[in-house]
Order: structure tokens, then sequence, then C-alpha cells
């Protein structure tokens, strides 16, 4: 298995610069997801890891060797596409065969390595089977099968996932996640699914036009989003933003949103004056009389245990995620109330997060 | 405005009933969902509403009015498609006066002018109307195909999954912005999808169709908290309500007859395994960010549960589990009420 280190990656095609400056590791055995927009340059990256895009600038490296403009077939890497791409004459053990066969690997080796695969993918069933007749899944399986049979040193996935259903890929990322953790390859992941992203990685690092934005567990860039792209990316719905106009210094617990006081993690450096946002996930909003906040109810959609509210405020709309049981009526004017720990300060002219208590709080345990 | 009743509808196609023997009130001014499965007949009652489809038994009623074997251009209906299907030479604009234009029902074209603009006003695409439609995001134009429904004041609107060609972001938006209008102009919409987000949030009632029948109809907190059947207790919820035999958790509310036990994620409660007997193994914590998904094993009975993203449970931790006021079925499937005494 292998370590994947990329340094100062830029790649431009003509006038447009797709990726900008990435630097990043994946440790062995780590499952790593790039998430973004489309455009972001997540799959540029891929590409360029997989061979199949050399990089303008920078280098890339596997278990500490240099690779960056060495042929794909000689990285040890195993691509999986999105589409199924398999074999439509073939059955299910010669397409999962196929690689390994092209590789010159014995007759006997290969069947005790397609069926090992198999197995890891609980399709042993189907090897005889036709891949024309098989379901979505199962040929998403095949097509994974494909890829782990030749025991490759990482695996690189470009949206594997994208063309199924939500019910069925639900499904698919719990089967994804296991069977990363039965074989526990090095794997980079990409993705524009927060939720997929969430579900899967053991790391996230969040793409946009280009840069990084951020990389940490999934937890951390949830509660601790270094931008406002971020804190929106993330989370569904995702965080709210109060913006306002004002001052904040470092030592502050609290910020003045017009003509209220609202308290915030204490604040780790200078903010200066100018635009700001407060972030505030559904979850850390709550309706209070005498809350600093008042707002309009503007919608209320119910899931079950909870609901979502969204509030119509001077400083912008924000959602609340509520007890089902708590009556609201549209039109209503409601106090709101804020969980402080949780919420986020930003500089809203460049997007970047204000640090704060909020980034050092052991919140675990 | 007006009221639509299906009574009694039929309609097979070959051999195959597609709709079954289906009746349905909608009143003036709510929002009934049509929630169910690719096949199960959802789409083909709208289009027999609409007069895409002729029932081939029962009756179809507007406003009072049996219009089975009506044209669709004399029902006073506004259809909008999953797929925006708008006219890609004419501006937004002309989009949206389109239907307003048509011989059958030429209005004046200042009061074109000022209902293109309400309309406009109502879906925040005010600045879009000189655009040309195919110059526009995926979710503006859906918003315009919408708002041709919008411009006009049909008995009822017919809505197709109109939703689900568009990502997870604008969905949601898309999702509020089509209930607020509903709301705001208090029109009476038929909606089908088969998202049971949608149907939760927007439905002042939801019918939870399977096979051509009506399975059960209520509010989306009637269905949610009690589901008629094993069928409907699956249909909302997310994750998907645990179905537990009976026998493998303490019950001792659970009435004689009952079978199967159904626990959403708050009626299962997960504490530290202290020697307890009911002891399951956590598999996998899922991350969401606001909460954690965690699947749990018991014997061989899979589990899912929510937790606290904060809380120190981690995979391989061996966990107690108990039910709180969960839901019983019988032997067909049937939600049966827990035992007298301590529940109402």
């Amino acid at each position: 298995m292998a370590q994947i280190r990329v340094e100062n990656l830029r790649k431009q095609f003509g006038g447009f610069t797709a990726v900008r400056d990435s630097t990043f590791t994946v440790d062995n055995g780590v499952f790593f997801v790039m998430l973004g927009p489309s455009g972001c340059g997540k799959t540029t990256t891929l590409r360029m890891i997989a061979g199949l895009e050399l990089p303008s600038d920078g280098r890339i490296l596997l278990d500490g060797d240099e690779v960056t403009f060495q042929r794909a077939s000689r990285r040890d890497i195993a691509f999986v596409f999105q589409m199924f791409a398999l074999y439509p004459h073939l059955n299910v053990r010669r397409n999962i065969a196929y690689p390994l066969r092209s590789q010159g690997v014995s007759r006997a080796e290969t069947k005790v390595r397609v069926e090992e695969t198999a197995r890891l993918l609980r399709i042993e069933h189907l090897l005889s089977r036709s891949v024309s007749g098989l379901s979505g899944g199962d040929r998403q399986r095949v097509a994974l099968g494909r890829a782990i049979v030749r025991r490759p040193k990482a695996f690189l996935m470009d949206e594997p996932l994208g063309a199924l259903d939500a019910e069925f890929r639900r499904l698919m990322c719990g089967e994804l996640r296991q069977l990363h953790d039965r074989i526990g390859a090095t794997t980079v992941y990409v993705t524009h699914d927060q939720m997929e992203a969430m579900a899967l990685a053991d790391r996230i690092a969040i793409m946009n036009q280009g840069l990084v934005e951020q990389i940490g567990t999934p937890q951390e860039v949830y509660d601790q989003p270094a931008s406002m792209f971020v804190a929106d990316f993330i989370g569904s719905p995702p965080m709210s933003f109060l913006r306002f106009e004002g001052t904040v210094r470092r030592g502050e617990s609290s910020v003045r949103i017009g003509d209220a006081t609202v308290g915030v993690p204490e604040l780790r450096e200078e903010g200066g004056q100018g635009p700001l946002a407060l972030g505030a996930r559904p979850e850390h909003v709550t309706l209070a009389d005498d809350g600093p906040i008042r707002g309009h109810v503007f919608g209320a959609e119910y899931l079950g245990t909870t609901q979502i509210v969204t509030l119509d405020t001077q400083h912008g709309q924000i959602k609340a995620r509520l007890p089902a049981s708590v009556n609201v009526r549209l039109g209503d004017n409601v106090g709101l109330k804020f969980h402080t720990g949780g919420l986020a300060l930003f500089d809203a002219a460049s997007g970047r997060a204000l640090r704060s208590a909020l980034h050092e709080a052991a919140r675990h345990g | 405005m007006a009221d639509v009743r299906l009574d009694h509808v039929t309609k097979r196609f070959g051999d195959v009933a597609a709709i079954d023997n289906l009746s349905l009130d909608i009143a003036d001014g709510e929002l009934l969902v049509l929630l169910g499965p690719t096949g199960a007949g959802k789409s083909t009652t709208l289009r027999m509403v609409a007069g895409l489809e002729r029932p081939d038994a029962g009756r179809v009623e507007i406003g009072g009015e049996d219009v089975s074997i009506e044209p669709p251009a004399v029902r006073d209906v506004a259809f909008v498609f999953q797929q925006y299907s708008l006219y890609p030479h004419l501006t937004v604009f002309d989009n949206l006066a389109f239907p307003l234009r048509s011989p059958a029902r030429r209005l004046p074209e200042a009061e074109v002018r000022k209902r293109v603009q309400e309309v406009a006003a109502l879906l925040h695409i005010e600045s879009k109307l000189a655009n040309k439609a195919t110059r526009l995001s995926g979710g503006e134009m859906q918003r315009v195909a919408i708002g041709r429904a919008l411009v006009r004041a049909p008995s009822i609107y017919l809505m197709d999954e109109p939703l689900s060609s568009l990502d997870a972001k604008l969905r949601a938006e898309l999702r509020l912005e089509l209930k607020r209008i509903q709301v705001e102009l208090g029109a009476t919409i038929l909606y089908v999808t088969h998202d049971q987000i949608e149907a939760m949030t927007m439905a002042s009632r939801i019918g939870v169709i399977a096979e051509g029948r009506l399975v059960q109809i209520g509010t989306p907190r009637e269905i949610y908290e009690q589901p008629g059947n094993l069928y409907v207790a699956t249909q909302l919820g997310t994750p998907p309500i645990n179905l537990i035999p009976v026998g493998l958790l303490p019950a001792p509310q659970a009435p004689r007859e009952a079978r199967m036990i159904g626990a959403r994620t708050e009626q299962l409660r997960i504490g530290a395994a202290n020697g307890s007997a009911n002891r399951a193994v956590l598999r996998r914590v899922e991350h969401l960010g606001d909460q954690n998904h965690l699947h749990l094993e018991i014997g061989d009975q899979k589990l899912t549960t929510l937790a606290d993203p904060h809380s120190h449970w981690k995979a391989g931790d061996a966990v107690s589990l108990e039910l709180v006021d969960p839901l019983y079925f019988n032997g067909a499937g049937v939600r049966i009420d827990a035992k007298e005494g301590k529940h109402a």
C-alpha cells in the first residue's frame, strides 16, 4: 500500500488554470475525498495523480518516489471511472480477470485472485453470469472488482457513484466504506456530493476554483470551516450567514449586529473593521422570545423528528433545526438565540474564517 | 381553484392495472403529494387528471363536473413536467407570456405584462425577463417552467417530479419557494414524487401509492407517526425505520399479536453495554456533520440509529439498546396499538 504526496501542483490549460498550487499528503490506508463543484480542479488533480494528465508545475510522489512524469501504466494505481466500463461480451469472471490476463499473470493465480476479489465484494454467485444482465449495483461491484484484483498501491475513483439514484448511492456508499475497512487501501475519491464525502472520508479536501480551501476530517470541516465557501458547501442544509458591518478584536467574545449583541467564541485574531458574517449551523439556532436577533418565519419543513425552519432577518436568511413538536406559523415574528460555542465568524470580503476559540475546542468526548 | 376528485378510477395497460380502483379527493387550496416508487401509478394518476390518459372505469371530477372523457385543453389544468420544456428562441418574458397569448384564452397585452411581472417577482427571476431561455442556469429554467404554469389561474396545477432534474442545493431552495408560493396563492396542487423529503416538507397531505393503489393518505405527521402498515412505515424517515422481529429486544408494551417492531432512530436509545443482555455491536460510525449514523448489529439484525457527532461512540463498541414507544405490527404487517395502560 502507499502514501501519495502532491507538492505545489499546478495545471494550466491554455489561459485557464485548472489547478493552482496544491500541496497535500494522503497517508497510507487513508480514504481521501476531493470535494468541490464542477470545474474546481478535483478531477484534473486526480488525473495527474493517475498519470493521465501531466502537471504544468509541481511534483507527485508515490511512497516517496517521484512519479510526476511517469506513465500511468507504471504507477501501480487503479482508476475507477464514473461509468461502468465493462466488456459486454465477457462474463463477470473474465471481466474481473482481464487486468491480470493482460499483465500476464498465470491462469491458476488469476483464478485464485478473481475468486478472492469476488468474495470481498460478495459477488461470488455472479461469476459465470453475463455482465449485460446485471443490475446497476452489481455492475458497479464488478467494475470495482476489476480495480481491486490487481492489488494496486492505491485506488483513484472519479465519481464512481454519480450515475446511481439517491437511495442506491447511499447503499453503495456504505459498501464502499466497508470494503475500504476490509482492505485498507489508500484511496483518492472525487465527488461533488458532500453527503457522500462526509460518509466515506477519513479526510476531505474541499476545492474551489483550482485551490484547496481546507483539508480535515469530516467533523473538522463541518465544525470549523476555514471559509464561507466550505461552510456553505458542507451540511444539509448548509451553514447560514448573518451579514453585518462591524469591528472585532482579539479577545472579544461578542459581536454587535445592528442593535443586537450576540455572543461568539472568543476571538484569537484582530478582525479589524469591515464587512463580516456570523455563521450558524441549523442545530445551533433556537427560538426564544428574548433572543437578540428577530426574524419572520419564511418556511417550515417537516422532517419527522425535526423540522427546518427558515427565517428572514434584517441581516439575511437563517435556518434552524428544531424539534418537530415546536409550533411555527408562516409570517410569525420570533426571536432567535444561538449556541455560542458553535458559531463561526468570517471576514465577508475574503470569505476567510477568523480564528477563535471554535478552532481550539476539543469537542469530542 | 377547485376541488378535484377521482372516484373509483381504474386504468389498464394491456393486462396490467396501472391504477386499481383508486379514489382520491383533493381539496381546494391543498398541496397533495402522491409518493411512491417508479411504476406505482402516480404519474398515470396525474395524467388522468390532466386528460392525457382516459380511465377505463370510474370518474374524474374537477369543480364538481365530470371531465373523465374531456380533452386536456378544456380541463383548465396546468402541467409542469420533470424536464423543463422552454422555447429556446424566446426570451424568459415571452416564455412566461406564452400560455396567456394562446388563441383559446387571449388576454389584453397589458394584462399579460402584469401577470408575467407578478409571477417573475414571485419566482425571483425579474432580472432575467429579457434573457433568452437558453441563457439560464438549470434552476432558473425550472423556475421559468413553473412560472409558465403559474401565470394562469387554473383549477389545479399538476406537477410531475418538477424538481428531480436539479442538484440537491437548488432542489432544497425551490422546495421552499414552491411551498411558499402555493400558500400565498392558495393554489391547489397535485404533486407527484418519489422523494420522501419533498413529500414530507411540502405536502398538506401525502397519498402513499403502491402498485396502483392508494395505501394511506394523511398529513406528513400522520404518515410518519401513525403509518397504517409496514410498507408505509418504510416510506418516510432518514435513516429508514428499523424493523426488528419481536423477541430480539425487550418490549413489555408489545401487544400479544405483534410480530414486528418498527423503531425509528428516536425510538431506539443506546447506552453503555454494562453487561446488559441487549448487547449490540457498533459496526460503523457515519458522519453527517450535525449528527452521526451509528450502524449496529445485534445477532444477524442490522440497525441504524443517530447520535450526537461529539459523542464518544466508535466502531467496535458494545452498546445496550432500549426501545422507546416503538410501533408494533401484526403478522399481516398491519400496525396495532401498544398494550393498554401506559399509553393513550
